[in-house]
């Protein structure tokens, strides 16, 4: 899997970033709400708080929904590959995706985090089936 | 309240014609004021996107004319559906008299259309949804094709029938991209190149050159020809792909709601349907939020086969974004269709007695949605 498109990241989510250099996936939490949120915002979403802390995150998730990529959407990315919505375990629908056969996948198949290395040191969140 | 009409209605050149964006416009706008019996010298309203920055302003220019009422809102497919609540409520605050809406594409004659569309580097999405290559829009809605799939048994076979239905009415339709052809098979269509699984080739619309405008007043001439806006709404959801906790539940829900409150109707009540059909599955999830049948039963209504010409549920009577036009954003024809249909000039595709016709538009990656339901002035 190829992956040209490195990320631009700014002051609010620079945290998100810094945790995949060490394997951790942080999402935010509302310390007005108690809610988790992705992808990183200024506020939360769900209130409109602006008390906000990094978590550390179970890695834990179900295929919400999938497909499979037959065309690249530009140069570098070599298509086919699964481009996945998973619903993680504390709430929030992260885009990402899928390291397996299309033909092994459904909606709601348990996945677990695993970490593709990007070329500047920092890293990307897919997912595996469970037990795949 | 006092009343708006919609009293012209035109498409400009449609297909691959060689043109620029401007020269279609000022087609598609003085068509429309024709067959309105007006020129640009009455209009003092301009709704339009898609030219530059400046849209409005810049087409307002290219006319000749000094508007008292504009509006660039930039929000995909639906922007159109969108533009007429913002000049229904400008003609009846008395901000201006006499309103164009109006859009043009040379799309398919510039090539100006790329598979991952136009990301934009600031963005949360480009942060956290480019670096793993999503086709943009196709991947989203093919994400929602999915779930589908997964929820309703014949998905399948319904999403098929959806561009098999666009095709019937185009073969109706002259100016349709697709006249001339021949029927839809649903191996045609299951049987096509896959894009963005499940979808094919055959499940998405057009690209083609094209536009239209509509022109809106409260000032009714000739009434046998009268289109009255009774009812509208609008609701927007989403920029990011993971926003929208399920996939099978649109903002149509919201903005047909509304729409029908205002307008005190019911789906019962709508004679001929025309909604967003950038890919199969955006039309049956639409008809689901619009209440014309339950989560999952848009399924049944297509493989009933109501929606095909001479069925009691005309659907997409043009031919659609799948078989007859569409120009990146096709909301202004869904509106320019729905008026033919109340006037009853559509030859061959003409629905009888249609005496209400709802017109729903969808941008993004089904992202605003916004509905618009028209009555004949009998
Ligand atoms: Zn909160």
């Amino acid at each position: 899997m190829s992956f040209p498109y490195l990320p631009i990241e700014d002051a609010v989510s620079a945290a998100f970033w810094e945790g995949t250099r060490i394997q951790e996936l942080l999402l935010q939490s509302c310390n007005l709400c108690s809610k988790y949120q992705h992808y990183p915002r200024a506020l939360c979403s769900h209130c409109g708080g602006t008390d906000l802390e990094w978590q550390k995150v179970s890695g834990q998730g179900i295929i919400d929904s999938w497909t499979e990529v037959m065309r690249a959407p530009q140069e570098g990315f070599e298509a086919p590959y699964i481009i996945a919505r998973v619903r993680l375990a504390e709430g929030p629908i992260m885009l990402t995706r899928i390291d397996g056969s299309s033909t092994k996948i459904s909606c709601d198949q348990p996945v677990v985090l695993r970490w593709q290395p990007l070329s500047d040191g920092r890293a990307l969140p897919l997912f595996v089936p469970v037990g795949g | 309240m006092q009343d708006v009409f919609i009293v012209g209605a035109a498409e400009c050149d449609l297909g691959v014609t060689t043109k620029s964006i401007l020269e279609l416009q000022s087609q598609a706008v003085t068509r429309a004021l024709a067959d309105a019996g007006l020129t640009t010298q009455d209009v003092d309203g301009i709704a339009t996107n898609g030219i530059s920055r400046f849209s409005a302003t810049q087409l307002a220019d290219y006319l000749g004319i000094v508007p008292s009422f504009t509006d660039s809102s930039f929000a995909g497919g639906s922007s159109f559906e969108i533009y007429v609540a913002r000049a229904v409520e400008a003609l009846r605050s008395g901000q201006c008299s006499t309103v164009v809406i109006s859009f043009a594409s040379n799309q398919r004659s510039a090539k100006s259309r790329s598979l991952g569309g136009v990301v934009e580097h600031h963005t949360p999405e480009a942060q956290f949804e480019t670096p793993y290559g999503p086709l943009f829009p196709l991947s989203y809605y093919a994400m929602a094709a999915q779930r589908y799939l997964h929820e309703v048994p014949h998905g399948r076979a319904a999403l098929s029938e959806v561009a098999i239905s666009a095709r019937e009415w185009a073969l109706l339709n002259p100016v349709a991209f697709r006249y001339g052809t021949k029927s839809l098979t649903p191996a045609d269509i299951e049987g096509a190149d896959l894009i963005s699984s499940p979808l094919t080739t055959a499940d998405c619309c057009l690209v083609t050159d094209g536009g239209g405008a509509i022109v809106l007043t409260t000032k009714l001439v000739d009434k046998k020809r009268g289109v009255k806006i009774i009812g509208y709404g609008e609701a927007t959801t989403n920029t990011s792909m993971t926003s929208v906790d399920d996939l099978m539940v649109t903002g149509a829900v919201e903005s047909g709601k509304r729409a029908f409150a205002m307008a005190g109707i019911t789906p019962q009540d709508i004679d001929v349907v025309e909604v967003y059909d950038s890919f199969t599955i955006t039309v049956l999830l639409t008809l689901e939020a619009l209440g014309f049948a339950p989560r999952g039963g848009a399924a049944d209504l297509l493989l009933s086969g109501k929606t095909r010409p001479g069925g009691s549920f005309p659907l997409n009577t043009s031919g659609g974004g799948l078989s007859y036009c569409h120009p990146g954003q096709y909301g202004i024809l869904l509106l320019v269709e729905a008026v033919r249909q109340l006037r009853g000039e559509c030859g061959e595709r003409q629905v009888p007695h249609a005496r209400h016709a709802l017109a729903h538009g969808t941008g993004g990656i089904i992202s605003t949605h916004a509905t618009v339901i028209l009555e004949k002035v009998s």
